[in-house]
């Protein structure tokens, strides 16, 4: 299966890595992402605030360029936010047609055409379900064996559109973490909210959701994450969050196809972990022994 | 009378449509219990919902109950009547940009900044969005509290100074088709 790739704002800023990683990985999996031309943002979280209609438009004026490159009928995307909006549209294709020749009409003044047949799927969905695991396994060259991994879904990969796991008890990482030898940590905390971008605008609500999440992974060597948001709201704030609980909560802090990309043994550069915030070295870690700590050792070095 | 005739004013034609949404709301507190949030919140979600429902529009729009919603949709999910409490709260903010409340100014400057950004530039350059936050807010000790993490950034390369500038986008007349549009129904 060949996917349209939308990467998003942030992953051209903030989250180059999870750019850099999602497409390493996808290469290594044979899956081809073609990138749609001249994207635009979502309107992430913020289009809805001021109009339904522009929360819609800015979404279904992609989905219409994807069309127009006329490959393939599928739209990959690894953003949590950019993928609820981009599916909320596809879903109003479907189920209000009044609104759906609202933005057939806007987008026909903007001299495109959008048929709304397009599928979205999140980066999660497609290693989940269209990637044999099988096929990973085959590919591990650097087995993650020892590592203690907590995957962390984060909200919008969930929900509101249960499609291709558990909302309230996700699963879909635990085989792909598996895959790599290591091990899933058990919590009930994947699915749960890091408050977004409360972080900016009501630091104090969102760092209580944070260090919990933080304080529940204990026990674990990485999170691992699958929304930009996400990721910063985790890798960004752990030194204060350790100074007001007064233990430590820093733990690295992984995208999951960096997990992945670093299992099949992809260097720390063609999967950007040299930018990644908190990298905590899962290279000093005691678990980490024999012939695993050479390559170990490398990534200490590349990453200090 | 003062009170009920203020919030016949505020209320009635401006909360209906989010009173067809919660209509059937039967105060069970699925909502409540699911949020991440309530903890902060001076309603719970549930007796948000019940002050829709009464029209309590002047109460709710000094509350920060919606405007700490961090959209995990969790109680989307949840709500037994299946109701679109999500969209619910997003069409409270829409009520709230109109109305110009006090509590959410900071949320709301926030969204706008960013929409700002894209409608500039298509993409969102991120740093000119925090600095037109900024600016915005017009408080000088807020850029300290992004410090420590935006120094994080800049020594990986992620972020740079960025001056916001003016530029025709490729959102422009998408933005400006869409507001036409929704004022004309």
């Amino acid at each position: 299966m060949k996917y349209l790739y939308y990467p998003g704002c942030s992953l051209e800023g903030t989250a180059r890595e999870y750019d850099r990683a999602t497409r390493a990985l996808m290469t290594a999996l044979e899956i081809p992402l073609m990138e749609i031309a001249d994207w635009t943002c979502c309107g992430a979280g913020a289009g809805e605030t001021f109009s339904h209609l522009l929360s819609l438009a800015l979404p279904a004026r992609n989905l219409a360029l994807a069309e127009a490159m006329a490959e393939t009928d599928q739209v990959l995307s690894p953003c949590s936010a950019c993928y609820v909006n981009l599916k909320k549209t596809e879903t109003v294709v479907r189920e209000d047609p009044a609104t759906f020749d609202t933005l057939r009409a806007l987008l026909a003044e903007e001299g495109l055409l959008f048929q709304g047949n397009m599928h979205v799927h999140h980066l999660l969905d497609v290693l989940s379900r269209d990637v044999e695991i099988k096929k990973i396994q085959g590919l591990v060259k650097n087995p993650l064996a020892g590592w203690v991994v907590a995957p962390y879904y984060g909200c919008r990969c969930l929900r509101p559109f249960p499609v291709f796991d558990d909302p309230e008890s996700p699963r879909s990482m635990e085989s792909l973490i598996q895959a790599t030898g290591a091990h899933v940590l058990p919590w009930n905390m994947g699915g749960k909210c890091c408050g977004a971008s409360h972080m900016n605008t009501d630091p104090e609500v969102a760092e209580v959701l944070t260090d919990a999440i933080l304080a529940a992974a204990r026990g674990a060597h990485v999170i691992v994450t699958v929304c930009p948001m996400c990721q910063l709201n985790l890798e960004g704030y752990q030194e204060k969050l350790s100074r007001r609980r007064g233990s430590d909560l820093r733990i690295s802090i992984l995208y999951l196809p960096q997990l992945l990309g670093w299992a099949l043994g992809m260097s720390v550069e063609a999967l950007g972990m040299n930018l990644n915030l908190s990298v905590r070295n899962p290279l000093r870690l005691s678990v980490m022994k024999g012939k695993k700590e050479h390559c170990l050792t490398n990534v200490a070095e590349t990453l200090s | 009378m003062r009170i009920r005739e203020q919030q016949g004013h505020m209320g009635n034609d401006d909360l209906g449509p989010v009173q067809e949404m919660v209509r059937s709301c039967i105060q069970c507190g699925t909502c409540t219990g699911s949020c991440p949030n309530s903890f902060a919140m001076d309603y719970t979600p549930r007796t948000m919902w019940r002050m829709v429902l009464r029209n309590e529009s002047e109460a709710l729009f000094r509350s920060r109950t919606f405007s700490l919603c961090s959209f995990c949709y969790t109680c989307t999910l949840r709500c037994p009547r299946g109701l679109p409490l999500t969209a619910a709260v997003n069409a409270l903010k829409q009520l709230s940009v109109r109305k110009k409340v006090d509590v959410c100014r900071h949320s709301i400057l926030f969204d706008q900044c960013f929409l700002e950004s894209i409608r500039r530039h298509g993409r969102v350059r991120e740093t000119e969005f925090m600095m037109l936050y900024f600016m915005a807010m017009k408080n000088p000790l807020l850029p300290v509290r992004f410090a420590p993490l935006a120094w994080k950034l800049m020594r990986k390369g992620k972020v740079s100074l960025q001056i916001p500038c003016r530029s025709e986008g490729r959102l422009e007349t998408l933005f400006h088709k869409t507001a036409k549009r929704e004022r004309i129904p």
